[in-house]
C-alpha cells in the first residue's frame, strides 16, 4: 500500500467576483470569502478513494501558505486524510511564491514524508499557472501526468487517462509519480459534520521555507494588474469589401 | 463633587479612545458582523452544509415545489452529512455539535426552502430529541442510529383534527393490557410533517395506565392498524410529505412506551428544541427574500433607471436589513445561552413568534418589489411567501406564543375561560 501526499491551496472562493485594487497592485482579498482550490478539492477526493480501495494506506496533505490556510489543511483532514504539513508564510509571500519555488517545496514534502505518489490539482484559480506539477516531477525526477480523467493504480505503475485537446489520451506510467488532476475525474464528496470534527484531532506538523531549503525571497515583480478592458460595441458593415477595409484600417489584417 | 471628578476622568480616557476611533467596515451581508462571533467549527460546520444546500438541493427545490415532490433520498444525503440530530450524542451515531450550529444549519436549508427545513426539524427535534431525552437505553439504541443515518424516517404525532393549538385536548387514548404488556392506540393525528412517510412514529396520547395523563410511544411503520393517508390540496410546504396518522387499535408493547416523562411537558421540551431551529431558519427564508428582491432591483430597469434607484425600494430594503440583522443577533443569543444551558422556554417564543412573522412579513414585500415575475416560482420569493404561513403558523402559532408570553409578563394566563 503507498502513501500519498496531496498539495491543496488556499484561493479566493470561485463563486467571488474579482475587483481588482484601485491602486492596480493587485485584486481585492480582506474580507473576501476564501476557501479551498477546487482542482485541489478534486485531489483530494482522488487520495481519499485510493485510501476506500485500499491501494493507499496515509494520506498526507500539505499546504503552502498564511495561518488561515489551516482551515484548508483541516477542510483536507475532514474529507479523509490523516494528517497534515502546514509551510507557513505570510499572505504577500505567498502571493509571490513562482510554482517554482513551490515546486521545490512540494518535492522537499514528498521526499520527507516518504510519499510513493504525489497527487495535486492541475492548476490554481488564481495564479492559472498550471507549471507545479510538472516541474515538481522534474525536481524529483518522477514520472508525470497531468490532467487526469481517470486514475487506475495497478502497484508499481499507474494507467491514466488524460484529458486533452482532441479527447483522451491513454497512458502508462511507473510509479511512484507526480499526477495532477483535471475537473471531471470524480465529484468532490462534502466534509460531514462528524468528519470535521474528527479533524480537528489530526496531526498537522508545522514547517518553515528554509527546513525545506527553499528560500521565498520574490523572483517576480509585479508591475500592474488591470481589469480586462471593456468590451466595445460592434459596428454592422454593409458589405463584405467594407468589413475588409475597415478591418486594414484598424490593422487587424 | 465625587462623581463629577469620577465622571470627568472617565470622560477623559473616552474622550483619548473617541478621538482615535476608527469606524469598522460596513457588510449589508452581516451588518453586526454575526461572523466574527462564531467559533471556526461552526463556520466549518456551516459552510460544507452550505455548499451541500447550494449544489443539491437549491437545484431539486423548484421542481419538486412545482410537483408537490419530496425526494425521500435527502433524507440519505443529510443522514450521511450527519445533519440529522446534530445535537444528540455521538454515540447514536450523531455529530453532536452546538445549539448554535443547528441554528446555523437550519438557516442554510431554510434558504433553500422551508419545507426542507421541516423535515430536519421533525427528525431532529420533535424524533430523535425525545428518545434521547425521554427514553431508555434499549430505545436508543434501537431507534436513533438509523434516525440519525437516514435509513429510518420519523415523524411526530400531536396535534389531531380538533386540538391544534390546544394539545391538552387530545382525544388519542392508550389503553393498557397487563397482561400482554401492551398499549392499545387509537385516534388520529393531523398536519403530521412525514407521516406519510414515517418508518418511526412519536405518537402522543392519553395513557390509561398513567391515570389519564399524556404519554409518548413509539410507533412502527409496518404495525398493524396505522394508516397515514397524504393531505392533498397543500398550497405551503409543497416540498414536504404532510400527512395524518389513523390508529386503530394498534398494539404498541410496553418498551415501547416513552418512561421519562409525563403530561405535557413531553412535546413541549421537544417543540421548544424545534422552534429554537425554526427561528433560524426563518431568518435563512428572509434573508433569500431579500437578496432575490436586492438582485433584482439592481438589474431590472424602468423608467430609465434600475429599480433599486427608487426610494421606496430602498426603504423597504433598508427594513429588510435591519429585520433580519436584530432576529439574527436574537437567534445568536438564544444558541449561546442554548448551550450554557441558561435558557428558559418562554425566550424561544420570543426568537419563534417574532422571526417568523418578520420572515413572512419580509417575503410578501419582497413578492411585491418583483412585481409580475415576482409570482413565478423560478424567482423563488413567493414559494417562500407561501411556505413562511404554514411556518407562521405551526409549531406554535403567532398568537399562542403571544399569549405565553403575555403570561409571563402579567402572571395571567389568557388562554382558557377559567383559572387553572
Amino acid at each position: 500500500m503507498v502513501r500519498v501526499a496531496v498539495g491543496v491551496k488556499r484561493v479566493i472562493d470561485y463563486a467571488v467576483k474579482i475587483r481588482v485594487k484601485p491602486d492596480g497592485s493587485g485584486v481585492v482579498k480582506d474580507s473576501v470569502k476564501h476557501s479551498m482550490n477546487p482542482f485541489c478539492e478534486i485531489a483530494v477526493e482522488e487520495a481519499v478513494r485510493l485510501k476506500e480501495k485500499k491501494i493507499a494506506k496515509e494520506i498526507v496533505a500539505f499546504t503552502i501558505g498564511p495561518k488561515q490556510s489551516a482551515e484548508t489543511l483541516r477542510t483536507a483532514l475532514a474529507m479523509g486524510c490523516d494528517r497534515g504539513v502546514h509551510v507557513n508564510v505570510d499572505q504577500a509571500q505567498l502571493d509571490a511564491l513562482t510554482p517554482l519555488q513551490i515546486s521545490k517545496m512540494a518535492a522537499k514534502i514528498a521526499e520527507t514524508e516518504a510519499a510513493d505518489l504525489l497527487l495535486m490539482g492541475k492548476l490554481a484559480i488564481d495564479g492559472d499557472y498550471g507549471q507545479t506539477a510538472a516541474m515538481t516531477a522534474a525536481i524529483l525526477d518522477w514520472p508525470q501526468a497531468t490532467n487526469l480523467y481517470s486514475l487506475q493504480h495497478n502497484g508499481d505503475s499507474a494507467t491514466v487517462e488524460r484529458e486533452i485537446d482532441g479527447g483522451l489520451e491513454t497512458n502508462e506510467i511507473k510509479t511512484p509519480a507526480v499526477l495532477s488532476v483535471d475537473l471531471r475525474i470524480n465529484q468532490p464528496r462534502y466534509a460531514t459534520l462528524p468528519n470535521i470534527m474528527k479533524a480537528k484531532k489530526k496531526k498537522v506538523k508545522a514547517v518553515k521555507p528554509a527546513d525545506l531549503g527553499v528560500d521565498v525571497a520574490p523572483t517576480l515583480n509585479v508591475i500592474k494588474v488591470a481589469e480586462p478592458p471593456v468590451r466595445a460595441a460592434g459596428e454592422i458593415v454593409e458589405d463584405v469589401d467594407t468589413l475588409i477595409s475597415k478591418l486594414k484600417d484598424a490593422g487587424r489584417i | 463633587m465625587v462623581l463629577a471628578r469620577i465622571a470627568q476622568r472617565s470622560a477623559q480616557t473616552t474622550c483619548t479612545r473617541a478621538a482615535s476611533k476608527k469606524w469598522g467596515k460596513f457588510n449589508w451581508e452581516d451588518p453586526f458582523d454575526l461572523e466574527s462571533r462564531l467559533s471556526e467549527d461552526e463556520k466549518m460546520f456551516r459552510d460544507s452544509f452550505k455548499r451541500y444546500c447550494d449544489e443539491k438541493l437549491m437545484t431539486r427545490i423548484v421542481q419538486d415545489n412545482r410537483n408537490n415532490n419530496f425526494d425521500r433520498d435527502i433524507m440519505y444525503e443529510l443522514g450521511e452529512l450527519g445533519a440529522l440530530g446534530p445535537t444528540c450524542p455521538a454515540e447514536y451515531g450523531c455529530a453532536e455539535v452546538n445549539y448554535v450550529t443547528y441554528g446555523l444549519l437550519a438557516r442554510e436549508i431554510e434558504r433553500v426552502d422551508s419545507a426542507y427545513r421541516s423535515a430536519l426539524s421533525v427528525q431532529s427535534s420533535l424524533v430523535m430529541w425525545p428518545i434521547c431525552a425521554y427514553g431508555t437505553e434499549e430505545q436508543k439504541r434501537k431507534y436513533v442510529p438509523d434516525l440519525a443515518s437516514g435509513a429510518k424516517v420519523g415523524c411526530f404525532g400531536l396535534t389531531e383534527p380538533n386540538h391544534g393549538s390546544n394539545p391538552n385536548g387530545m382525544e388519542t387514548i392508550a389503553k393498557y393490557d397487563k397482561a400482554t404488556d401492551t398499549y392499545i392506540l387509537n385516534g388520529g393525528k393531523t398536519w403530521i410533517t412525514n407521516s406519510p412517510i414515517a418508518d418511526t412514529l412519536v405518537v402522543w396520547a392519553r395513557s390509561e395506565a398513567h391515570d389519564m395523563k399524556i404519554k409518548g410511544f413509539i410507533l412502527e411503520r409496518q404495525w398493524e392498524g396505522i394508516e397515514t393517508p397524504t393531505i392533498p390540496g397543500k398550497y405551503s410546504l409543497r416540498a414536504s410529505e404532510t400527512g395524518s396518522i389513523f390508529m386503530d387499535n394498534v398494539k404498541v408493547p410496553g418498551e415501547n412506551c416513552l418512561p421519562h416523562v409525563e403530561g405535557l411537558s413531553g412535546p413541549f421540551g421537544c417543540l421548544n428544541n424545534a422552534r429554537y431551529g425554526i427561528g433560524w431558519g426563518a431568518m435563512g427564508a428572509a434573508e433569500a427574500c431579500f437578496h432575490a428582491a436586492r438582485n433584482y432591483t439592481l438589474e431590472r430597469i424602468q423608467f430609465g433607471k434600475p429599480l433599486a434607484r427608487q426610494q421606496l425600494m430602498q426603504y423597504k430594503m433598508g427594513d429588510m436589513l435591519s429585520e433580519i440583522a436584530y432576529g439574527l443577533e436574537a437567534a445568536l443569543t438564544l444558541g449561546r445561552r442554548m448551550d450554557a444551558g441558561t435558557a428558559s422556554s418562554s425566550e424561544i417564543s420570543i426568537l419563534k413568534r417574532k422571526n417568523c412573522q418578520t420572515a413572512l412579513d419580509i417575503s410578501r414585500t419582497a413578492r411585491d418589489m418583483l412585481g409580475g415575475n415576482g409570482v413565478q416560482d423560478e424567482y423563488h420569493i413567493v414559494r417562500h411567501m407561501v411556505n413562511l404561513e404554514a411556518v407562521n403558523t405551526y409549531e406554535g402559532t403567532h398568537d399562542i406564543h403571544t399569549l405565553i408570553l403575555g403570561r409571563e409578563i402579567t402572571g395571567m394566563q389568557a388562554f382558557v375561560n377559567k383559572d387553572n
